[in-house]
């Protein structure tokens, strides 16, 4: 087995070369990754989108400031991390949330979710996501009402309407067909992002875009994002037709915020596990509790709730998949 | 007889209608042994064994005793006494025959006769009517979803061993708000099965 480890932890003397990379460039360089899709959110929800991101950045920075502050600790809103968290709620929220929604939701997320647990780098879950799934059991009509997107930029009364899962989910495959024309539409539109839906989660082409940034600049690996959208893939076509093997993969991974949760949201280094093979297990899981509760579960959509459930589960992975210390020899049993 | 039934209600106990997250029930061991992750494999293992036996020996005293002397509105208080009995042999018993998995989950025998759940559990199959395979599936369901609370739990203090937590809120209270996140995530399951 010696041959197995070669492995060679060399450290030379001083002077070492300093990385460039800091906590605050890659935050910075994700928020830069989302502005497509935020760009696009624009262009469908016009000045809602707007407001109501910029309400959730707004006050995800002002809560973590005050926070620190007030605790006489070092304000850390420089990193971007609140930013980051306020872009990513928003993104997550309906065009029509009223002004108190992004409040609540930044408060449970920078304070609850984030601060009280230690700050950036302690924090069990994902910090957007708990403040949007909190928003979504306390106020579930408020953040089930879909405005249509327009496409023009005026702000108007927009015609409520329902997600493309929401309507799979309650009137079934035909229904979608009818209110979209044919497959080929079906596609195109949630490629580009004109259905109903959060903010930043419709447009998976303004989403691709993004995460090619972050996998080029090495900020985020493929081993969540395709093992996860891999089983949300494979599980569509196994189960989500009629019979076995029927299902239509793409409309899945296409539609609600699998792309935008896979790419921006579990890769979070914080929440999510840090080994490679555990990184693939959480893939799965996640794709698979996604699966779950849209075919099977009591909600359309099961993005925020799988990752949040596979949060729990992240510490768990990281000790089970943890790689043997290198020289340790084996416990020996009896 | 039906496998599937069966296998619905242990999901069911164990992840839809999980006793910590979704009824809040058994907090006080749930928050007294998750500290470290080796007290609550122990207490995972011990608990989910209790919680099979002493729910098909409710079952077979409801059934057969209190049934027909038509004594089940003191089922409170014999369910109680079937599980205080229980684990007092139990403790007993295992002290004789094997003292070394005594030493390893005694400790844990005492403290689960005053866990709310395994009272809940007796009360809920005798509420439902459950026959006696439902009963041990309910139980072996509950005691997994308990075991899965714990496991999770611990992992994740054991985790934040090393945060900067603010200092009101170290140890106990972050634990409690660790839980209700979990709760949060938890109720993703609602809806999946009706019973």
């Amino acid at each position: 087995m010696a041959e197995a480890k070669t492995h060679e932890l060399v450290v030379s003397v001083s002077p070492h070369i300093r990385g460039k990379e800091t906590v605050g460039r890659i935050m910075w360089t994700v928020n830069l990754s989302l502005l497509p899709a935020f760009i696009m959110s624009v262009y469908y929800f016009g000045p809602r989108a707007v407001y109501v991101t910029g309400l959730c950045i707004v006050a995800s920075v002002l809560f973590e400031h005050a926070f620190q502050v007030s605790l006489k600790k070092k304000t850390t809103i420089g990193d971007g991390s609140a930013f980051l968290t306020g872009l990513l709620l928003g993104l997550n929220l309906p065009a029509s949330s009223p002004f108190f929604i992004p409040i609540i939701g930044s408060f449970i997320a920078i304070v609850i979710t984030k601060l009280l647990f230690g700050g950036l780098g302690y924090n069990i879950f994902n910090p957007a996501l708990i403040g949007r799934a909190f928003l979504l059991i306390s106020f579930p009509k408020l953040l089930t009402t879909w405005t249509e997107p327009t496409a023009k930029f005026i702000d108007m009364d927009a015609k409520t309407t329902a997600t493309p899962l929401g309507i799979l989910k309650e009137e079934g495959l035909v229904r979608l067909m009818e209110v979209f024309g044919s497959k080929t539409e079906l596609y195109k539109s949630l490629f580009m992002g004109s259905t109903a839906g959060s903010l930043g989660e419709t447009s998976a082409i303004a989403l691709l875009i993004g995460a090619a940034l972050l996998l080029a600049r090495g900020y985020i690996t493929w081993h969540i994002p395709v093992s996860y959208v891999a089983t949300v893939g494979a599980l569509a076509w196994v189960f989500g037709g009629e019979g076995l093997f029927t299902g239509d993969p793409l409309i899945h991974i296409l539609s609600g915020s699998l792309i935008l949760g896979a790419f921006f949201m579990a890769t979070d280094y914080v929440s999510g596990p840090t080994v490679r093979k555990g990184q693939l297990i959480y893939g799965i899981g996640c794709g698979a509790i996604t699966m779950l509760i849209r075919l099977k579960g009591g909600f359309p959509e099961g993005v925020m709730f799988a990752i949040l459930l596979m949060n729990c589960f992240a510490p768990l992975i990281d000790r089970a998949v943890k790689p043997d210390l290198f020289g340790a020899v084996k416990e020996q049993k009896k | 007889m039906e496998f599937g039934k069966l296998f619905e209600l242990v999901i069911a106990a164990s992840l839809i209608n999980n006793f910590v997250f979704t009824r809040f029930l058994g907090l006080c061991i749930f928050f007294g042994v998750s500290r470290k992750m080796e007290t609550a494999v122990g207490m995972s293992i011990t608990f989910t064994a209790v919680m099979v036996v002493s729910a098909a020996l409710s079952w077979v005293v409801y059934e057969y005793v209190m049934i027909p002397l038509d004594i089940t509105f003191l089922k409170i208080i014999i369910f109680i006494g079937i599980v205080a009995a229980f684990v007092q042999s139990a403790d007993t018993i295992m002290k004789k025959v094997s003292p070394t998995l005594y030493y390893k989950l005694g400790v844990y025998l005492a403290l689960i006769t005053t866990n709310c759940i395994i009272l809940a559990v007796p009360l809920i199959n005798a509420g439902e009517h459950y026959s006696f395979f439902e009963s041990i599936a309910f139980g072996l369901g509950s005691g997994l979803g308990f075991a899965l609370a714990l496991v999770i739990m611990a992992s994740i203090r054991e985790k934040l061993e090393v945060a900067d937590v603010p200092a009101p809120f170290k140890g106990l209270p972050i634990s409690f708000i660790i839980a209700g996140l979990i709760a949060l995530a938890f109720t993703g399951f609602s809806g999946l099965i009706t019973l």
